[in-house]
């Protein structure tokens, strides 16, 4: 294999902008994911059909079908309709939106979890239902569901990548470019691969001892 | 507010003539009348819980509700506390309707009562403080320098003054029950129901329980519901006691009576099975 250690010198400042992309994409795109999840798994509980089927709907439509094609047909379609956004605006929706539906089952398995006496309490001292969910069930379902939650996280970083496809120059959308231009295509690829283990590594480490902090 | 009006509404021919129901208890004159079930009844599927049940508690009184496991005792506290609803039937507490009434003043009426459960429940995410403190801040509008002043006399009623900041899960079982036992007394019910409190406790931690119930009982005008197997706590602390069989109250009467000398075969049974 080729290497070259002074192309590697000309891709960094490149590879710089692309991390600070993916980790902007990743930040905005879980606070989306953790937002539109909670939302979403609030509405199913629902009393009311209305509210409950169309959510049923879209949440199961967005979830199985591809990232891939929710990112084009939001970048792709939706101007057509009238709506246009930026490539990074519609990677930071497109993986927020995806992401939201796995994160609203795992919100309501943390809401399942927590035992009924809870709710049964809360009942017999007469606290409303909007005080029961904010100060009784959900800090303990959040706090049952961070690790999980977490894991999502880093399933959104591993597809950031796919943002590069309509034309948002993350990690790997950088050292796309570069190499098509320059036709040395190892040097980046390989520091992009070890740049993803160095972010997500040390993040599933610190899940991990938050995991094992939240069990106690 | 309505004292006068009281009396008047449900003590009618009609309703004493309901079958062997134990509502003929004392209810002499000047007992009022708390808690009133009217031929309720209760399925869980194909099987019958309660069976057109009709009871009613004095205020005040301390009643005990005894009989084996699955006889629909703890559904009349859920009943009351409406964590479930009849199937038919009426609830009447303190000449207000429970069941079958508007959502609203369910809610309201809902206020007069507390619940004290086996497992304890409370809300292990709040220090002990905050879990007395949580609903009459919130559901009564005390401020919360009233709230935590209340908190801590019932605190120190139950000894575990020292216990404010701690969380639940780092005490005892005894020492939980005995913070849910102040909780359910911080909103100030009017009656107090009490689901078999210490079946969930070590041996050893029951009797602490137990002496502070019959201490509120003693020091308190509250009224008591209570379903327990502690038989010698309910003949301590019962003015009167029900023993239930396949959703049906089959004899009731003073705890000197239901225990000494039982009128119905099945209660002796039962009873010289538990005691």
């Amino acid at each position: 294999m080729n290497w070259d250690w002074s192309t590697l010198g000309d891709f960094l400042p490149l590879f710089g902008h692309g991390v600070l992309v993916t980790l902007q994409a990743l930040v905005l795109g879980a606070l989306i994911a953790f937002a539109l999840g909670l939302v979403w798994a609030l509405a199913q509980r629902s009393p009311l059909k209305v509210v409950r089927w169309p959510v049923t709907a879209v949440t199961e439509f967005v979830r199985n079908t591809p990232l891939l094609v929710q990112l084009f047909f939001i970048f792709y379609v939706l101007p057509e309709w009238g709506l246009t956004l930026s490539a990074l605006a519609t990677g930071v929706i497109g993986l927020g939106l995806h992401y939201s539906t796995y994160t609203a089952e795992v919100y309501r398995a943390g809401i399942d979890g927590v035992p009924a006496g809870q709710w049964e309490a809360a009942t017999a001292l007469s606290l409303p239902r909007s005080r029961t969910w904010a100060a009784v069930i959900l800090p303990q379902a959040l706090r049952r569901v961070t690790p999980a939650l977490g894991n999502y996280v880093i399933a959104m970083l591993k597809d950031s990548p796919m943002l590069m496809t309509i034309g948002v120059l993350e990690m790997l959308g950088q050292a796309r470019q570069f190499g098509s231009r320059t036709f040395q295509m190892n040097e980046p690829i390989v520091v992009v691969g070890i740049a993803f283990v160095l972010i997500a590594y040390p993040a599933s480490l610190l899940l991990r001892a938050l995991e094992r902090r939240l069990a106690r | 507010m309505p004292a006068d009006a009281e009396p008047s509404i449900p003590k009618t021919a009609a309703t004493t003539s309901t079958v062997d129901s134990p509502a003929g208890g004392p209810g002499g004159p000047g007992s009022r009348e708390l808690i009133r079930l009217e031929q309720v009844t209760k399925r869980f599927g194909d099987h019958t819980v309660l069976d057109r049940l009709d009871f009613s508690v004095d205020t005040g009184k301390h009643v005990t509700l005894i009989g084996p496991s699955g006889s629909g005792k703890t559904t009349i506290l859920r009943l009351l506390m409406t964590l479930t609803k009849p199937d038919e039937g009426t609830i009447t507490v303190d000449g207000e309707r429970l069941f079958p009434a508007p959502e609203q003043q369910c809610r309201e009426v809902r206020k007069k009562i507390g619940m004290v459960f086996q497992q304890f429940n409370l809300f292990p995410n709040m220090t002990v403080l905050r879990n007395i403190t949580e609903a009459p801040v919130t559901v009564l509008g005390l401020s919360r320098d009233e709230a935590e002043d209340r908190a801590r006399e019932l605190l120190d009623l139950v000894g575990l003054a020292d216990k404010c900041d701690v969380r639940p899960t780092q005490l005892s079982g005894g020492q939980q029950q005995r913070v849910a036992i102040a909780r359910a007394l911080a909103m100030r019910p009017q009656v107090l129901l009490l689901d078999e409190v210490t079946s969930a406790l070590d041996p050893e931690l029951v009797a602490g329980v137990l002496d502070l119930l019959r201490d509120i009982a003693r020091s308190t005008d509250i009224t008591m519901l209570c379903v327990t197997h502690e038989m010698n706590f309910a003949r301590d602390i019962s003015d009167q006691v029900l023993m239930f069989d396949s959703g049906r109250v089959i004899e009731s009467g003073p705890p000197e009576k239901l225990f000494g000398d039982p009128d119905h075969e099945r209660t002796r049974e039962f009873l010289s099975a538990v005691l």
